[in-house]
């Protein structure tokens, strides 16, 4: 009764946002009408170079503006009669051939921002290019029905910093192993005996006894479960979609994972660098996908790259690239379905030296939180949602 | 001067420290500040009570000790060593550059830039630690959440260097001047596109905020105040080789506008005038400053009292931050530890008061970052909304995080050693470190060992309030 008291007092206050979803749930549980689905958001950090990720091997211009950037017409792997991938991608040749790999082409926005910082904030936080927003798309446009258990949070993020989910309400955690959070919140001391007279003493000690409770929820899962055979690869990305893997395999019905990659902010000697973050990116993903697939969860799951801008067109005249724009982004899951979306934008027709977008960012996210969450807004009118969920 | 001579007393051994606290508690005259007292006042003004704090403030009168915050710094911490450079790079002799030179030349460029970056929010974290009167830096602060501005977006490093100044100088000073220096500010005609707003197309973001954060709040204008005001500071931009902000009269809108009913030729110094002549104004900063000292909930009545005093006094801050902190509400016990620390006076406050060393930079920052407190990068425009947003599930175990780190730091019994801390007894110890008393979680800190009931103490959720 007390704790229910202080909850929904708690939740009035602005401060409170994720408490008043318990709040709610005393009287009204919220119905959970589709299959339960994570969403894994991968950050390729620094921007990625989309030309040389999805390369257009037909066309001369491409290999006109990137005499030592080009990847050889005769190694790309070709998807159709005009693009392929760069060979570095090959582990996700298989998932290509499966349909289960989106490729959308020229995502990007108007009026380009081409810093890191703000084009990045745009990115997670689904503005238009001079509109600042606090809260991430995530915590925006997932609904309700979407979240997760009570007493595990709506998203996990490995290593810092919030990006889509944060602001909003929705119960982040950051964490490199889930026992880490484990042993923190054993720690933290929860006194019974503090009277909580004080708004501000009561917020901390209800978020300090939610931790708790998050923290020996995950202790349960984790008892018992036995990960020795997880193989993934040692790179960082490996490592983190390893966490990924074993807190999925563990049952916990966590809706949001965001995992990142990079440096991708090449601006000299490109080729060797980005070839290489673009062999660990495919080779975690795809052992990713094995784990999953055998312990079939491979269709509870969505994965969507995302990047702070694409890079300049022509090379520079260190062997690398420029801040840019438009690029291409994946999505792969076992319920994606494959194939090109979107248009490539065209290499003669050039805004600054980059690529015009033809696909708004904001439509992946919205034909997520269609296809994925089931949920449907104003906004989807605004941004047409694709086919690829 | 007399700020000087602490160090050397929180030095000296032990048994000599006790003695001299013993004496200041028994020998105080009575109107003096007692423990709580002295603890609330540098808890909310400055970044916490060291032991060998009490000897100054326990013979002072409230009235003393306030005016004892309230003093200007006697020293300054020296400018970045970059601070006076060119703010942007020249672009006329870029060009002159060869390729291959100009491209390496830009490579090294922005590297530099990103580490001056970290060396500015360090050097402002570094300042709070070591001012001889906190309450300037946390004023700086303050007026930062106020009149934000983000360094990401802003770029230079110079130029935010020079807006921290500026907020630095004006921190207790008058507010009418700062509001008119922040109008024109380099920094600020970057962040908010105050540059690009030119009379053939007013922008209006600049203005927008002007009214609705920094002076009027919302409500209490129209759109059209907006666009006049938009309209009366078009023109400004900044001088490339200096940074400096001038006034282009060609791309200035010199023709009549009304503003909250007020119509002329309105320019940069009229708007301010015609803003400081609105009781919200003096009101919105007087609620703003209510919840960082006294309160999360302002009294309307003494929010009156005090905007009209503030009126009155031409916008001059310490006079006003003086009433502030000697009104009833600020003394009053039901306030005290009603506020949440942020993650600066939580990572600030826990050196100071063990007298810790700042961590590296870069780890600096991001803890602070961590915590939800990125120094001179606000989230946005509104800055940190505080209080209860202090805390959410990752942040509070950031900030458990960052103690546990500390108190790895103070595990080495050297490093206690010669410290205050480990004289006191366990109840004045507490009674530092909490604003709030409870007999029974206290029995648990009553362990052994100066460390164990330090560390417990430090790791209780009372340690958050202040």
């Amino acid at each position: 009764m007390r704790r229910r008291q202080l909850l929904q007092s708690l939740a009035v206050t602005a401060g409170a946002g994720w408490l008043s979803r318990f709040a709610a749930g005393a009287t009204s549980p919220p119905a959970i009408a589709r299959p339960f689905g994570s969403l894994v958001l991968v950050e390729l950090k620094g921007g990625n170079d989309g030309l040389n990720t999805l390369i257009p091997y037909a066309d001369p211009a491409y290999y006109r503006l990137r005499p030592n950037l080009a990847v050889a017409r005769e190694q790309v792997l070709s998807l159709d009669e005009h693009l392929g991938l760069n060979p570095a991608l090959e582990p996700l040749w298989p998932i290509w051939q499966d349909r289960q790999l989106a490729l959308v082409l020229g995502v990007g926005y108007e009026e380009p921002n081409r810093s890191h910082f703000r084009s990045i904030d745009i990115w997670e936080t689904g503005s238009d290019s001079h509109e600042v927003l606090n809260e991430g798309w995530v915590s925006r446009w997932m609904p309700a029905s979407a979240r997760g258990t009570e007493d595990l949070p709506d998203a996990v993020v490995l290593g810092n910093a919030d990006g889509p989910v944060r602001g909003g309400g929705l119960q982040v955690i950051s964490l490199k192993t889930p026992e880490q959070v484990v042993r923190e919140a054993a720690r933290l001391e929860v006194s019974d005996t503090l009277s909580a007279d004080r708004e501000a003493l009561a917020h901390i000690l209800a978020v300090r006894r939610q931790l708790r409770q998050t923290g020996s929820e995950l202790k349960q899962y984790l008892a018992g479960f036995d990960d020795a055979a997880l193989d993934l690869p040692k790179s960082p990305l490996g490592q983190q979609l390893k966490q990924v893997a074993r807190m999925l395999l563990a049952g916990m019905k966590i809706p949001v994972f965001q995992v990142r990659i990079g440096s991708f902010d090449t601006h000299n000697q490109q080729r060797a660098r980005h070839d290489r973050l673009l062999a660990q990116l495919a080779e975690a993903l795809a052992a990713f996908r094995q784990v999953l697939l055998a312990a079939g969860l491979w269709d509870e799951v969505v994965i969507m790259s995302y990047s702070e801008f694409g890079r300049r067109v022509a090379e520079n005249a260190a062997r690398g690239t420029d801040h840019g724009a438009a690029a291409p982004h994946f999505v792969l899951g076992g319920r994606v379905k494959g194939g090109l979306y979107g248009e490539q934008p065209s290499l003669s027709d050039l805004r600054r030296g980059d690529l015009q977008y033809r696909v708004d960012y904001r439509q992946l996210y919205t034909t997520l939180a269609r296809g994925w969450w089931g949920s449907s807004g104003a906004w989807q009118q605004r941004y047409p949602t694709l086919d690829f969920l | 001067m007399r700020r000087r001579r602490i160090r050397p007393v929180w030095r000296i051994p032990s048994l000599a420290a006790w003695l001299i606290l013993a004496v200041t508690l028994v020998a105080a005259p009575a109107q003096g500040l007692d423990l709580e007292d002295t603890r609330h006042l540098l808890d909310r003004t400055g970044f916490g009570v060291r032991p060998a704090d009490l000897s100054i403030f326990r013979p002072l009168t409230r009235s003393e000790a306030v005016a004892r915050q309230l003093m200007p710094p006697t020293t300054e911490q020296p400018a970045p060593e970059w601070a006076e450079q060119r703010p942007f790079p020249d672009r006329r002799w870029l060009k002159t550059l060869p390729d291959a030179e100009r491209r390496a030349w830009k490579t090294s460029y922005r590297q530099r830039r990103r580490d001056q970056w970290m060396e500015l929010k360090a050097w402002w974290y570094r300042a709070m630690l070591t001012s001889d009167r906190p309450l300037t830096e946390r004023m700086t602060l303050f007026w930062h959440n106020h009149f934000t501005s983000q360094l990401r977006a802003v770029r230079s490093p110079q130029l935010m260097w020079r807006q921290n100044a500026l907020l630095r100088r004006h921190a207790l000073g008058s507010y009418r001047e700062l509001l008119r220096a922040i109008v024109t500010d380099p920094a600020m005609l970057i962040y908010l596109d105050g540059r690009r707003n030119h009379k053939r197309q007013p922008n209006e973001n600049f203005a927008r905020e002007l009214l609705e954060l920094f002076t009027l709040g919302e409500g209490h204008y129209t759109e059209a105040d907006v666009v006049a005001a938009a309209r009366a500071l078009t023109g400004w931009t900044l001088d490339p080789a200096s940074g400096d902000a001038r006034l282009q009269s060609r791309r200035h809108d010199a023709g009549d506008k009304t503003l909250l009913g007020r119509s002329g030729p309105w320019g940069a110094d009229a708007v301010v005038s015609i803003l400081l002549e609105h009781p919200r104004t003096a009101e919105l900063v007087v609620e703003k400053l209510w919840r960082e000292f006294v309160s999360p909930q302002p009294d309307p009545a003494e929010v009156g009292r005090l905007s009209g005093l503030f009126r009155e006094s031409g916008y001059e801050v310490r006079p006003l931050l003086r009433e502030l902190l000697m009104s009833d509400a600020f003394w009053s016990a039901e306030n005290r530890g009603s506020l949440i620390k942020s993650p600066v006076e939580l990572i600030v406050g826990t050196l100071y008061r063990f007298d810790l060393p700042l961590p590296p930079d870069k780890q600096l920052i991001s803890t602070g970052r961590r915590l939800g407190q990125d120094v001179l990068d606000p989230p946005d425009v509104k800055g940190w909304p505080g209080y209860l947003e202090w805390i959410d599930a990752n942040r509070l175990i950031g900030r458990e995080r960052f103690l546990r780190g500390v108190v790895r730091d103070l595990e080495d019994e050297s490093a206690l050693a010669g410290r205050s801390w480990s004289d006191l007894d366990t109840s004045v110890m507490l009674r530092l470190l909490w604003p709030l008393s409870g007999s029974a979680a206290q029995s648990r800190v009553e362990e052994s060992g100066v460390r164990r009931r330090l560390i417990a103490a430090i790791l209780d959720p009372r340690y958050e309030l202040k």
